[in-house]
């Protein structure tokens, strides 16, 4: 029906193996865009800029971040929050010490020291595996967490050991601090992410991408085929990293406005790593779908009891949140492990081929 | 020259200079490292015999020692409590089994893993809904744990040992050789372990996945239950307990994920060495709280030699 390939005529190789193989995947993204740049900001109100979008494009380009380490080269890791501390920190440091420098500029160089970071502590997987490297990679999360607190030159020597996001304008707009409007600070965001979208998807499409899902799907094998292991890996963790690296300057920035040491703890990385596995390892679009889902679904859940009219305490509404966010999550992995990206593709598939069963 | 005399000599002078300080911030150490490795101990057992790793088992120590003190303050006596604190943990290895595991069967070990953190993330919202968030206090004395200290005259100072402590480690000890020779001995501990060495081979002679996995999350629960009266006689009860399973992960690291003598060993030494590390060169030269990663950073230099941990079993791959 909308997904009719009737008529779509491949004569290459090159057509075949396009970014959209079926046009009407083209018209959808489109489609899509247009609600994310004109329509939504045109009707959203300031509280759903806050809550709900800014959020939504920030964790989706932090799960992309991990997706490609995790999803694309197999290299499981729990450090994402700490590294989006290190993005968060270093674009802190960057603004203040350079007032006159640009924000974007500031934001693009504070992924690099991330990248620098994760690198580094991607080098033990060199020789770690699986669920070691995992816990390997909880060393960067506390680690890094702990020097947040430590080093007070990071945080300016504030008393609070808090970093506060000053006012920032380009081209003559506030876009950052506490009296930004929501509206730009969205536009921002929105930009960065799909900057960084376009060039992930290129990147995961060519010949690295290549590289670091032989890598995933068998180490040794790929090795053998002659892919340089170390390279690999390395530049999954630095590309990693560096995604992750922007999306932690984005989230204190342009989101919080303020951050503490302990925001980048683990509970970060673990919302990070729901949104990539319940989005789908190794895709893209999952990164949304599981953004959306995860950051929309406790909005919509405490937003229930006063619809209802139920009177329900705040703190037992949060701990209804916290269940059922649990148990949602192990409904989505048994009913689809592969994440909500494949549950997309499925009905994608079935709509190609509509009215037909098979 | 400050700097290298502050990291090389100067903490060695002191340890040699008041041992019987020495000794006791061993004993500390010691009294920690071995709840690290009951922790341990039940992240193994359910890695060996199901390769799930079991991200609750953190949360199983805080549950169950809320349920036991949460009963106590409804009225019901201690040691009737605590029978009833380990059927509570039986239905919940059950309901575990039947309604996360066994949809999950032949999963990826990843999306095992996520779902024992959903796991975790109910039981949070499950516990602070029945037995509210606040700090509550261990009830050692209805236990019958004593709770006074001995203090022992050593190298002209003195050591003093908390009873409680004491009587944790005896546990402990008295709990693992239980285990050990269950795991040894029965026929179900011959079962686990040989479901631990190939599951498709244990099935095909006859032992039932599902029967085991009960049992071993039942006995990750009893370990839980122990970890939870210990640990919450030294730090009370409460959510921050938790964070304990984040310290026996570097334990599992070091001793290997699949050997009971692995997290056993691993668990003691890295008690030891963190409180070590703290007091004679974390205070001083780095601002204290190194306990938050030092075992991280011990277990990851030693993986670099040793990828399998010191224990664990060698990993073979083929193409």
């Amino acid at each position: 029906m909308l997904y009719r390939t009737a008529g779509q005529f491949k004569t290459s190789y090159a057509a075949d193996h396009a970014l959209f193989p079926v046009r009407q995947d083209a018209i959808l993204l489109g489609v899509v865009l247009v609600f994310a740049f004109v329509i939504l900001p045109l009707t959203a109100s300031e509280f759903a800029f806050r809550a709900l979008l800014i959020p939504v494009l920030i964790y989706a380009l932090a799960a992309l971040g991990l997706n490609i380490l995790t999803g694309y080269a197999g290299q499981l890791s729990l450090g994402t929050g700490a590294f989006m501390g290190v993005g968060a920190y270093a674009c802190y440091k960057l603004i203040t010490l350079f007032p006159e420098m640009n924000i974007v500029v500031a934001i693009a160089l504070s992924g690099f020291f991330s990248a620098g970071v994760g690198a580094l502590f991607g080098l033990p997987s060199l020789r770690i595996k699986g669920f070691y490297l995992a816990i390997a990679t909880l060393a960067a999360q506390f680690f890094l967490v702990w020097l947040f607190q430590k080093w007070a030159w990071l945080y300016n020597y504030s008393a609070s050991g808090a970093i506060h996001v000053p006012n920032i304008t380009m081209f003559g707009i506030t876009v950052a601090g506490p009296r930004a409007a929501a509206i730009t600070q969205y536009y921002f965001v929105l930009a960065i992410v799909c900057i960084v979208t376009f060039f992930a998807i290129n990147i995961t499409r060519g010949r690295i991408g290549r590289m670091w899902k032989a890598v995933r799907d068998m180490d040794i094998a790929a090795e053998l085929v002659g892919i340089n292991l170390m390279r690999a890996k390395l530049t999954a963790f630095f590309v990693s990293s560096y995604i992750v690296g922007v999306s932690g300057a984005l989230f204190v920035f342009l989101w919080r406005g303020a951050a503490e040491a302990n925001l980048f703890d683990i509970p970060l990385s673990f919302r990070v790593l729901f949104i990539a596995i319940i989005g789908g390892l190794g895709s893209i679009l999952g990164n949304y779908l599981g953004a959306i889902l995860i950051v929309a679904l406790p909005v919509i859940i405490s937003a229930v009891p006063a619809m209802l009219g139920l009177p329900l305490a705040s703190a037992t509404v949060e701990h209804l949140n916290v269940m059922i966010i649990g148990v949602l999550i192990i409904t989505f992995l048994i009913v689809e492990p592969h994440g909500l990206a494949r549950f997309w593709a499925v009905i994608r598939e079935k709509l190609i081929l509509w009215p037909f069963p098979h | 020259m400050d700097f290298l005399n502050a990291i090389f000599v100067q903490p060695f002078a002191d340890m040699a200079g008041a041992p019987d300080f020495l000794l006791q911030v061993v004993w500390e150490g010691l009294v920690g490292g071995v709840l690290y490795a009951l922790i341990a101990l039940g992240f193994v057992l359910i890695y060996k015999s199901s390769r799930i790793f079991n991200f609750a088992q953190g949360i199983m120590v805080v549950f169950a020692a809320l349920t036991l003190v949460g009963l106590n303050e409804k009225g019901v006596p201690a040691l009737l409590a605590l029978p009833l604190t380990l059927l509570v943990m039986l239905v919940l290895a059950v309901t575990i089994e039947r309604a996360v595991l066994r949809p999950l069967v032949n999963q990826p070990d990843i999306i095992l893993f996520m779902a024992t953190i959903g796991i975790t993330l109910f039981l949070i919202g499950f516990g602070e809904i029945i037995f509210g968030g606040e700090n509550k206090v261990m009830i050692t004395r209805e236990l019958m744990i004593p709770t006074d200290s001995i203090t022992l005259d050593l190298f002209g100072g003195f050591v003093s040992i908390e009873e409680k402590d004491l009587t944790s480690v005896i546990g402990a000890v008295l709990l693992v050789a239980a285990l050990l020779l269950f795991l040894n001995r029965t026929k179900t501990g011959r079962a686990i372990r040989a479901l631990g060495d190939d599951h498709q081979a244990a099935l095909s002679v006859g032992i039932s996945l599902s029967t085991i996995w009960v049992v071993v999350w039942f006995i990750a629960g009893v370990i839980a239950l122990a970890t939870g009266i210990a640990w919450g006689a030294r730090a009370g009860v409460s959510f921050a307990l938790e964070v304990i399973a984040y310290k026996a992960l570097p334990v599992l690291m070091l001793g290997g994920l699949e050997s009971v003598m692995g997290a056993i060993i691993g668990g003691l030494a890295i008690g030891i060495l963190e409180k070590l590390f703290e007091v004679y060169w974390g205070q001083p030269l780095m601002g204290g709280n190194t306990e938050a990663w030092f075992a991280y950073v011990v277990a990851l230099i030693v993986l670099l030699f040793r990828p399998q941990g010191l224990f664990g079993e060698r990993i073979i791959e083929r193409v």
